[in-house]
């Protein structure tokens, strides 16, 4: 038996990611059609996927800083480099 | 020095470094970009200073042909890579464990590779639209990324965040493309797992 939830989950991710062969295609599609488990599950991975992205694109926006003594230490490194040079 | 003429610089000047400008321009930029990945904020200090210091040196590599900003950013993804690559190369003798199947009795059935009754997948907060609860959710979603095993970490964030090429990861991480959807399949399983269990 193929088409069981650890191999249709598998197909899941893949799909995300990348395009599937025909015959995983119509496997993953005959199994979700009567798995409500791992219908649920493509829906929450799919939806962990766009949190992922999120959480990442907009890290930029959340106000990370770098701590300012550290900051005046780079730029005296810089400076010491470019007088070098 | 003469100027040139508007239409030209907008067209085809080439992009000046201002290293004078880099630690104002660009550090709290890097170090979001490298603490969003590394999530120890002592290394991500770290690797921004080194950004910075193998810039100056490669300042005469610079060919202008994209901002400042992406240049360095470049520069500090290569050392991001090389973080991850140490931290998952001591595990490269599991990664054989990886092909048996056995870490999947966690979630399903050995015999017949369903879902174990107590793995199944439930509903919980993750399709609503509200943002407060979005923002927690996604808090703990980052607390159990960072659960992740080192190799696995390396290479979700590989795809997730930088969208880089399942064969550069392969390469880069010394994976092979089947081990790369095992371990994709995996962290995705424990991370939904994490958020089932956590959430609420």
């Amino acid at each position: 038996m193929i088409y069981n939830c650890r191999k249709a989950t598998f197909l899941i991710e893949k799909k995300q990611l990348t395009v599937l062969t025909l015959r995983e295609k119509i496997e993953l599609r005959i199994h979700l059609s009567g798995c409500s488990f791992c219908r649920l599950f493509q829906k929450q991975s799919i939806g962990i996927n766009k949190m992922v992205y999120e959480l990442f694109h907009q890290a930029v926006n959340r106000e990370i800083r770098l701590d300012d003594d550290y900051k005046k230490k780079l730029q005296e490194r810089i400076e010491e480099q470019l007088d070098k040079n | 020095m003469s100027i040139p003429d508007s239409e030209e610089t907008l067209t085809t000047a080439p992009v000046i470094l201002d290293p004078q400008h880099w630690v104002a321009n660009h550090a709290d930029y890097l170090f979001s970009y490298a603490i969003t990945r590394i999530n120890e904020e002592e290394q991500a200090q770290d690797l921004v200073q080194e950004t910075f210091l193998a810039a100056l040196q490669r300042i005469h590599k610079f060919e202008g042909r994209s901002s400042e900003r992406t240049w360095l950013t470049a520069i500090l993804k290569n050392k991001v890579i090389d973080v991850y690559r140490k931290k998952s190369s001591g595990l490269g003798k599991n990664i054989t464990s990886l092909d048996t199947e056995q870490q999947d009795q966690d979630f399903f059935d050995p015999y017949d590779g369903h879902w174990k009754k107590s793995h199944c997948p439930e509903p919980f907060g993750i399709d609503t639209n509200d943002p407060l609860m979005n923002k927690e959710l996604k808090s703990i979603l980052q607390k159990c990324i960072q659960k992740l095993p080192a190799l696995w970490l390396s290479v979700f964030t590989m795809k997730h965040m930088d969208e880089e090429s399942t064969e550069l990861i392969c390469e880069e991480l010394r994976v092979t493309p089947s081990n790369f959807w095992v371990i994709i399949h995996r962290a995705k399983l424990n991370l939904r797992a994490c958020l089932q269990k956590n959430w609420i």
